[in-house]
């Protein structure tokens, strides 16, 4: 039987959601179904003074409105911060409270205040209307760069400082410096993002008051985690009466894995009035409310020698939190981006130091890449500006920097296991034919454009995480993942992974991790994700996880059901167990070719008999069923790497950037699917690009969400791209049996640094991200001007 | 949103009766209906006038293009004989929003909700359009009065947008990179009587940029606009593109508008 891992098995769960046939949390609806609408702070900082509900209760259909004074009086607790950081002088970090409807402030546009249940949705949103919130409005803090030196937004919560972390060695760092030729500094923005899912969040809610059950349907990437969250801090029902499903879900880019206001308050509503209670966003509504991305000051430098050789590396950064300290809003500035931002280079000293502060935004946490592309955006234009200032050339000089020996010990924390950069970069050139750039350039300039090219060397630290090791950084929970392998009695399996696919393909990727596991066809097995109720414990779909740690689950789990197998086959077949071989689903005894199919064992474990006869084919001892669960925690993150290389032509009349070529040639270690692998590469590169060029998250300085719909938020769009030049590398991880890396957020890390690197180039001078046209046409004009003054 | 009484009527004079002051007229609904479902409006009566046959179709003469309000988009973008009468303006068509907003959007519904960074405005400057009314004629100079407002009465519906056909003519947009909306859209029109540069987007309301068009009428040439001093003041200016930035686009995509008309 041919080997499935590492062919384009075309995704099996296209047809359903390409035809309309997924099945959504907005398209589940209960009998006696209420729904429910928010009111908002429409401030993006205030006290609240009163809120009013009289009128409101009294509308047309209105079941019945809630605020934060009933979340009070019933306890139900708050969300919650899942990443522990201490700051550099020994300090835990300093959290506000988080209600899930506020009473006493509210911080930021959107913030929750009530919420209005109803009959009818348009009943629950006029009725929200009449709920009569009294602010005093206070002045909000806004900007990043000034958190720390305005008003304080918590009273216990000086210079709104969360915390000041530092990851590495000042002294160590000093002295590199002090025998540099010469220091590159950087100040860059890495503006913040608004994730934009395809499908807006949504929970419904059901309670049955005999059962005391709570179900609970939600866009999550994670239900499990939900979950324990909902019941254990919420504290809105126990673990045990209280079901979350994740049905299919329209994507998530890190913006779903955690519970927010709305599941809780969806949840606690349900039982308080024993109906179901659905709510789901509307477009402004996420791009108020759902967490955003990024939103990085940072000031970087590099010490080099004038042969380009680097010797130590500054990160200074102030990230933004937002209002509230979320799931994995501390993490993200800290333990996903202060050891990457040393980039794939040997640095002999470093540091990252990072002051978490907050403001009156929507509370900002982990996005595709999450910190990595932070990172890498960091060292990419340092080192791109280190090749300018030293007059090399930009692969020269990551050429010379790079480790060549694996394991290698990166600078701040991780222990590489594998990579091969010298040879990724060497391809990534030759696809990107670098060579011909120079002819391109004149082509470009002889039809009035400007021409630039542009580098990016990265790895990231993904498969999250070990847990021990992730626990002792302050993270709450664990990250191993499980996986269950039933067969069913007619010899077919269904495969229940901890993780979640929103988009990823997990269906047919994991569908064939077990078919050539267990030499099953992979139309005989489905893979099942994201109710509670039916798999085992996982946590979940982010960190570029789910294949490389929960398909090691499944391997894990296939090994034991083939292990059960070759017992109960050399029972059967009056063999010892030694003698029995496992092979493209078959159970053979080499020396009689006697044989059992793997689908004839399953039948005999679940019926472990004979008519006529007292006899069982099962070995003394051995339990009937075929089923097996596994939890694998992996001993190591795994580091993805790659190359990717550039070009644009800019036109200096308009400021336009228009993307004409991208290369990128990536070391995921083993592929399972290079048609998934493409796939999340292209998304991938689509949003880093769009970070580039495009997205903006803008809010005035009131606090207001002046891109709060599609007509200013500038999405990039099929026609922003050109066709993406694609290359493999590969060494195998060896932290995992499949020898995978991770995929999912290799291009949103890699596109950013790569595309400015280009636009850069183009245009000879620094500019910010997005490098919209009116921003590249001012600094064409600027360049005009100074060459003009020069001659 | 709010609930409200829908009419669908055949006839104009049943349309405009039934019109009043808390009622809209419903063609593509481009507008209309994101508008109440988003809460920024609200109305007690819609009329839809899709089913009035009388204020669909396309006319083409030897001096001009005529066009039904109700005329979508797609069909103006697709029309061969506006293709060859007036090519300027089928690929104006053919520009605007998505090919969902092109196969239900109107041309009266885009001029009668005048949205200043609405494309078809540019297109009834540039080619002196009359814009017929159930009881009147009125010239497109006189028709856009300001920000989403325009000459109309209330309860007065569009029948027709009549185009005059030009020497040469062109229609060069710059749009938001989010909305996709003219940021600056620039309609120039080559008459017998003179020249005009219709610009959309870069003002509250859509107008002819005078000192361009002076300058092309005495030689139409993309070269004789660059000493033209295009002024920033009384110019857009928001998070996409300052005063400054619109300012010199109305000059680019007026030269890019002369060299590919």
């Amino acid at each position: 039987m041919a080997s499935l891992v590492g062919s384009r098995v075309e995704r099996k769960e296209d047809k359903k959601l390409l035809t309309g046939r997924g099945k959504y949390t907005a398209d589940v609806t209960f009998a006696h179904q209420t729904y429910a609408y928010f009111v908002r702070s429409p401030h993006a900082r205030a006290q609240i003074k009163n809120v009013d509900i009289s009128k409101a209760v009294k509308a047309s259909g209105v079941v019945s409105v809630l605020t934060g004074k009933d979340i009070v009086n019933d306890k139900i607790g708050g969300l919650i911060a899942g990443w522990r950081i201490k700051s550099e002088d020994g300090s835990d970090m300093k959290v506000p409270p988080h209600p899930p409807l506020a009473s006493e402030s509210v911080n930021y546009v959107g913030d929750h205040v009530a919420v209005v249940i109803a009959e009818s949705l348009d009943e629950a949103r006029n009725a929200a209307e009449l709920v009569k919130v009294d602010y005093k409005v206070l002045k909000a803090v806004v900007k990043t760069d000034e958190a720390m030196k305005s008003d304080n937004i918590y009273k216990d919560i000086p210079k709104n400082l969360c915390f000041d972390w530092l990851l590495g060695d000042r002294a160590k760092v000093k002295e590199a410096f002090d025998k540099a030729d010469k220091i590159i500094k950087i100040d860059l923005i890495n503006n913040r993002l608004i994730p934009n899912a395809m499908e807006p969040r949504a929970a419904n809610a059901d309670y049955n008051p005999s059962t005391e059950e709570i179900t609970l349907y939600t866009t999550s990437q994670n239900p499990h985690l939900a979950r324990i969250i909902i019941s254990a801090f919420n504290g809105v029902a126990p673990e045990n009466k209280l079901r979350v499903i994740a049905p299919d879900v329209g994507g998530g880019f890190g913006s779903k894995i955690y519970p927010y206001a709305e599941e809780v308050v969806c949840s606690w509503a349900a039982k308080k009035i024993e109906r179901p209670v659905k709510w789901v966003a509307d477009r402004t509504e996420s791009f108020l409310s759902d967490c955003h991305g990024r939103d990085h000051v940072t000031h970087a430098e590099l010490a080099v020698k004038n042969d380009g050789t680097f010797l130590g590396f500054k990160n200074e950064t102030i990230a933004n939190l937002g209002a509230y300290a979320s799931v994995f809003g501390t993490v993200t500035p800290t333990y996903l981006f202060g050891p990457c931002a040393t980039g794939v280079y040997k640095m002999p000293a470093a540091y990252s130091n990072v002051k978490a502060v907050y403001t009156n935004t929507a509370p900002v946490d982990a996005y595709r890449g999450a910190g990595r592309p932070e990172a890498t955006y960091t060292i990419e234009t340092l080192v791109e500006k280190a090749a300018r200032e030293l007059g090399m050339d930009p692969a020269e000089i990551r050429m010379k920097n790079f480790p060549t020996q694996f394991p290698f010990q990166q600078t701040l924390v991780h222990s590489v296991d594998s990579g091969d950069y010298v040879g990724g970069l060497k391809k990534a050139m030759e696809v990107a034919d670098y060579k011909g750039f120079e002819k391109r350039k004149r082509d470009s300039a002889s039809k009035g454009k400007l021409r630039g090219i542009g580098l990016c060397s990265y790895f990231e630290a993904c498969g999250i995480a070990p847990s021990p090791v992730v626990m002792m950084l302050g993270c709450g929970i664990g990250l191993w993942e499980s996986a269950e392998v039933r067969f069913n009695p007619t010899g077919n399996v269904t495969v229940f992974t901890g993780s979640h696919s929103h988009g990823q393909g997990h269906d047919t990727t994991f569908a064939q991790i077990a078919a050539d596991q267990l030499g099953v066809p992979i139309e005989n097995i489905e893979i099942s994700h994201g109710d509670t109720d039916k798999g085992p414990f996982g946590y979940g779909t982010y960190g570029s996880r789910s294949l490389t740690v929960g398909g090691t689950a499944i391997v894990k789990a296939c090994d034991k059901i083939v292990a059960k197998g070759k017992k109960v086959a050399a029972k059967m077949l009056e063999v010892s167990e030694s003698d029995v071989e496992f092979k493209d689903g078959e159970f053979i005894v080499a020396k009689s070719n006697k044989k059992k199919t793997i689908g004839e064992i399953a039948f005999a474990c679940y019926l472990p008999g004979t008519y006529g006869e007292v006899k069982s084919p099962l070995p003394e001892g051995e339990e009937p069923g075929l089923k097996e669960t596994s939890f694998f925690d992996p001993v190591n993150f795994s580091f993805p790497a790659g190359s990717h290389i550039c070009e644009v032509e800019v036109d200096p009349d308009t400021g336009k950037v228009e993307l004409v070529k991208y290369t990128a040639v990536d070391d995921f270690g083993t592929i399972i699917n290079p048609l998934v692998v493409e796939g999340q590469v292209h998304g991938g590169l689509a949003q880093g690009i769009g970070q580039a060029l495009h997205e903006n998250c803008h809010y005035d300085d009131s606090g207001q969400l002046v891109t709060a719909s599609y007509m200013d938020y500038t999405m990039p769009r099929a026609d922003n791209f050109p066709n993406f030049e694609l290359g493999f590398t590969c060494t195998p991880a060896t932290s995992n049996p499949l020898g995978t890396k991770g995929c999912g957020e290799a291009g949103a890390i890699a596109a950013p640094p790569t595309v400015m690197n280009a636009v850069m180039n183009a245009i000879g001078t620094e500019i910010s991200m997005p490098a919209t046209a009116e921003k590249v046409w001012k600094a064409c004009q600027k360049m005009k001007k100074a060459n003009s003054e020069a001659a | 949103m709010k609930t409200f009484n829908y009419h669908s009527t055949k006839d104009v004079k049943e349309a405009t009766k039934l019109a009043s002051s808390s009622s809209a007229f419903l063609a593509g609904g481009m507008t209309t209906i994101p508008s109440m479902k988003l809460g920024l409006a609200s109305y007690k009566d819609i009329i839809d006038i899709k089913r009035i046959k009388k204020l669909s179709g396309i006319k083409v003469s030897a001096k001009s293009v005529t066009i039904g309000s109700t005329t979508k988009h797609v069909e103006v973008a697709n029309s061969k004989e506006v293709k060859k009468a007036l090519p300027s303006l089928s690929a104006l068509a053919e520009g605007i929003g998505d090919p969902q907003v092109r196969n239900r959007g109107t041309i009266g519904g885009s001029i009668a909700n005048n949205d200043p960074s609405a494309d078809y405005p540019s297109a009834c400057i540039a080619l002196n359009a009359t814009i017929h009314t159930n009881n009147r004629k009125i010239s497109a100079d006189k028709f856009f009065t300001g920000m989403f407002e325009t000459s109309l009465k209330k309860g007065e519906l569009i029948e027709a947008i009549e185009f005059q056909i030009p020497e040469k003519s062109c229609y060069q947009k710059y749009p938001n990179p989010a909305s996709r909306y003219a940021i600056v859209g620039v309609y120039v029109a080559k008459h017998k009587s003179g020249v005009n540069v219709a610009v959309t987007g870069a003002k509250s309301c859509v107008y002819n940029e005078k000192n361009i068009s002076n300058a092309l009428s005495k030689n139409f040439s993309a070269s004789s606009i660059d000493n033209v001093v295009v002024s920033s003041s009384g110019i857009n200016s928001d998070i996409h593109a300052s005063a400054e930035y619109r300012a010199n686009m109305v000059k680019v995509f007026a030269k890019k508008a002369v060299e590919a008309c």
